[in-house]
């Protein structure tokens, strides 16, 4: 054996190790779910089941906690994204040092610890305005990092945005609202989607900064965790199996929406190119 | 500013410049001022707000020195993340040269995939996973009685060990993804030049690849340290009374000791640690917000 074939052996040792690591612990919560055992696990196993996901479906409080996520979600799409464009696109007109330091404020609350973000809403809005935990502080505490990330989007899509477009329109007599409306906003669709995808599952799945701005209600994640702590069945394995589901999906499809636009980028070079 | 102007029409720019300062103001800057400002001052009842008693204090700062379990927490918290830090590195490194210079192009999307897949995953989720696996007469004590390694089942769940293993587990991917980003932008043919003179596989990697993946190290480590440190799902879950982490300390502050000032000044030290890691990884490696903000 040479020493090229002991270390191509090692590597794909190591490799499969590692996918194993990755996925293994998902299986075992995933299997979990179909053990009629009271408590999620797989060994000893106690014979198969689907009652636990019919278990699930009869708890009013996940519906609940779902309804209040879902709620968040559409709050946080609705104040992050318009946020992160306005602030994309006064970025892309600046320059210089002026651009740097706003750039690294929009950026600090994705370096910012969760709970930081939650506890700093929390306290800003009593003390100034006496709102104090729930679904609007909520989508406000989200929104104050998730906003950041449809920034990042958008800016990307801005690089590549050719403002001789813009111009062209200016001159021949367009209003700047009709620039805007019909060339800019068009343009920057594909990342308005993406961006609404992406604040709606960070929303989503948000558990740490939630947690201190929640108030009494309850989202889905604290819910989970909730039950992890009191009360905990495979009804919960069950839960957070269709949720790995709607995420490989929501996954995929964002994935799609990302390949389809680069490809579209792609031709569409090509074809000014020919032109 | 003349040039966003120019660009976007007075009513634009207007809607622009409110949203933008809306968001930097109310939801990000003054919050944070709101919460330092709160931290120096005692905690009161609201008749005596604004009172003689109403003054600034460092008092909330001295209770993480004189009270020593509290200290102990802190002090394991940022040794237990910068382990987890090391670990998910030490990790991850290789997968990530794998990924990046060694797989066969068409088997790279679904290697790729199956990073992206479980990094999309709750972070919640992830962790339970962990407590199924961990929990008593779960089937890691199953699997090493089995084998006859242990003689009678283990408490995982409710110690350090467990929130650890689970912490490595959750930001693990955090790290991956800039490490290899950073190792695919190293030309191969530098690699191929050191060996044909004569280098070693060790010697390589030190003296060429992890020199070129400093930034990715430098973002993989921030990332992970900073979600380690501040981390709340993983220690509540896999962790118990005994294992307690510095963000739980800082949420007992705020509802069940009902001392907000106590607890502003605990968030403010961790969010100084977290800073302080950033300034000196960024020092350390020589990168600048832009590489760590992508």
């Amino acid at each position: 054996m040479t020493a090229a074939r002991l270390r191509r052996l090692l590597t794909g040792a190591y490799l499969v190790l590692f996918f194993g690591y990755l996925f293994l612990p998902l299986g075992i919560m995933a299997a979990a779910t179909f053990n009629s055992s009271r408590f999620p696990t797989v060994t000893p196993w106690m014979g198969f089941t689907l009652g636990w996901f019919q278990a699930l479906w009869e708890d009013q409080r996940m519906w609940a906690a779902l309804g209040t996520s879902l709620l968040v979600g559409a709050g946080v799409i609705a104040l992050a994204v318009p946020l992160g464009l306005a602030a994309a696109l006064l970025l892309d007109r600046l320059h210089s040092r002026a651009r740097t330091f706003l750039y690294a404020l929009m950026v600090s609350p994705l370096l910012t610890p969760g709970v930081i973000v939650g506890i700093s809403t929390l306290v800003f809005w009593r003390e100034w305005f006496g709102v104090s935990g729930g679904l609007f502080l909520t989508v406000v505490a989200q929104s104050s990092f998730i906003a950041a990330y449809a920034m990042l989007l958008f800016s990307a899509r801005l690089e590549r945005f050719d403002p001789a477009l813009e111009e062209a329109a200016l001159d021949l007599g367009a209003t700047h609202g009709q620039v805007f409306r019909r060339i800019t906003l068009p343009y920057l669709m594909p990342a308005i989607l993406s961006a609404a995808l992406l604040a709606f599952l960070q929303s989503f799945e948000n558990y740490n900064t939630t947690l201190f701005v929640r108030g009494l209600d309850t989202t889905l994640t604290v819910f989970i965790a909730t039950k992890v702590r009191t009360g905990l069945t495979p009804a919960v394995n069950a839960l957070s199996l269709v949720l790995i589901a709607l995420t490989i999906l929501g996954a995929v499809v964002y994935e799609i929406l990302r390949r389809r636009e680069a490809r579209r980028q792609a031709g569409s070079a090509v074809a000014l190119k020919t032109a | 500013m003349t040039e966003v102007l120019r660009r976007y029409g007075p009513v634009l720019t207007g809607v622009i410049l409110l949203a933008v300062a809306l968001w930097l103001a109310l939801l990000v800057v003054l919050p944070q001022l709101m919460m330092i400002g709160f931290s120096f001052r005692p905690s009161l009842p609201p008749s005596k707000l604004g009172g003689p008693e109403d003054v600034f204090t460092v008092k909330n700062y001295l209770t993480l020195w004189t009270n020593q379990i509290h200290l102990a927490i802190f002090l394991k918290t940022i040794w237990a993340s910068a382990l987890v830090t090391a670990t998910t590195l030490a990790v991850c490194y290789p997968v990530a040269f794998y990924l990046a210079q060694v797989a066969p192009k068409r088997r790279l999307p679904l290697l790729i995939l199956m990073l992206v897949v479980p990094f999309w995953i709750n972070e919640l989720l992830r962790t339970f996973s962990w407590y199924i696996i961990l929990a008593f007469n779960g089937p890691l004590n199953a699997l090493l009685l089995g084998l006859g390694i242990i003689d009678e089942p283990q408490r995982f769940l409710g110690g350090d060990g467990g929130v650890i293993v689970g912490m490595v587990y959750v930001y693990i991917l955090f790290m991956v993804f800039p490490l290899y980003n950073a190792i695919e932008s190293l030309d191969r043919n530098q690699i191929e030049a050191a060996r044909d003179l004569g280098a070693g596989w060790l010697r390589i990697h030190r003296r060429i690849v992890l020199p070129h993946a400093k930034p990715g190290i430098a973002v993989g480590c921030i990332m992970t340290f900073m979600l380690a440190a501040g981390s709340y799902a993983v220690p509540a879950l896999l962790g118990g009374p005994n294992s307690r982490w510095f963000t739980e300390i800082i949420y007992n502050w705020f509802f069940e000791g009902g001392n907000w000032n106590q607890g502003a000044a605990y968030a403010f030290i961790l969010l100084v640690l977290c800073i302080g890691f950033i300034l000196g990884a960024m020092r350390l490696f020589r990168v600048g917000l832009a590489d760590i903000a992508k």
